[in-house]
């Protein structure tokens, strides 16, 4: 296996949504590409890290102002709906 | 409102009967539905419009829209799918006019290879997220993730942010299921390529940062 055919597949082997027969191909691959190894292992950590660190989180004053604005704008076309 | 969020999808015959009570004229359910799902769509509106205000106005439009069309939700998918489809659409307009152009779209930069073919391979620290306050840090992904054009960073949100499955992810945004990889694989790869060299390791003589 090439590195790029490895790296095609690399989104399926980090899902583990992928054929044993392939992950078995691609575990071989890794055993002894090591620049495909290091590629795998950071785009693992890539993906860890947004997902651990919630970059927006909605502040709750925000979230509270935000809902009653929702609210607000649900009713007034609920009533313009009623009134037609 | 719930301190501990749930996860978007959960308790799906729940929330059809929400959905059904506000169909009804039933604001107390809608509101619910707010409370069940403001936060992610409030993180998707502000990872593709990069801008809190246009996020705020997307957060509300959004389920302002939901709410009048929900008529024509036929529940053959998840109300949270249906709403996000409606929250990206409105994302990608604010983004469309604040840009000033007509471009900007899910399929833009379709055929972009650059940075997609890993030049970095040195490996990262062990704990590269210690390298950096946690301010820094934030402000370093930030950075990075807004500069993927938005076909690709709005895919890597709906993936691996939010967690949603590909199949999902292809129906909210209208695309193929390898169309929604094929993005993917590009959009961690540049990211990928991008953090190097914030969190590679640095050799004897370097310093930090």
């Amino acid at each position: 296996m090439k590195c790029t055919e490895f790296l095609r597949e690399l989104t399926d082997y980090l899902d583990g949504t992928m054929s044993e027969r392939m992950k078995a191909e691609l575990d071989e691959h890794l055993h002894w590409c090591h620049d495909c190894h290091v590629v795998m292992n950071t785009t693992k950590k890539t993906i860890e890290i947004y997902r651990d660190n919630q970059l927006y989180e909605l502040p709750e004053t925000l979230r509270n102002r935000l809902h009653q604005a929702i609210m607000s704008r649900c009713r007034d076309s609920k009533r313009g709906k009623e009134n037609c | 409102m719930e301190t501990i969020q749930k996860k978007a999808g959960e308790d799906v015959s729940d929330e059809l009967a929400l959905v059904q009570a506000a169909k009804k004229g039933d604001l107390e359910a809608f509101s619910e539905l707010v409370n069940r799902y403001d936060r992610n769509i409030f993180r998707i509106a502000q990872h593709i419009t990069h801008n809190e205000d246009d996020a705020q106005d997307v957060v509300q439009d959004a389920f302002l829209k939901a709410y009048q069309n929900l008529a024509q939700f036929q529940g053959n998918s998840k109300f949270y799918t249906w709403l996000v489809r409606i929250a990206v659409n409105e994302a990608l307009m604010k983004l469309r006019k604040r840009r000033n152009e007509k471009t900007v779209s899910i399929d833009e930069d379709v055929e972009t290879e650059d940075g997609s073919i890993p030049r970095e391979v040195a490996d990262w620290s062990p704990n590269p997220e210690q390298l950096y306050g946690q301010s820094e840090l934030g402000d370093i992904l930030k950075k990075t993730i807004q500069g993927l054009p938005p076909g690709f960073r709005t895919v890597f949100v709906l993936r691996d942010v939010e967690g949603l499955s590909t199949e999902e992810t292809a129906e909210m945004l209208s695309l193929s299921i390898p169309a929604v990889k094929s993005r993917l694989l590009r959009a961690r790869l540049q990211l990928r390529e991008r953090l190097a060299k914030y969190f590679k390791t640095r050799k004897n003589g370097e310093g930090q940062r």
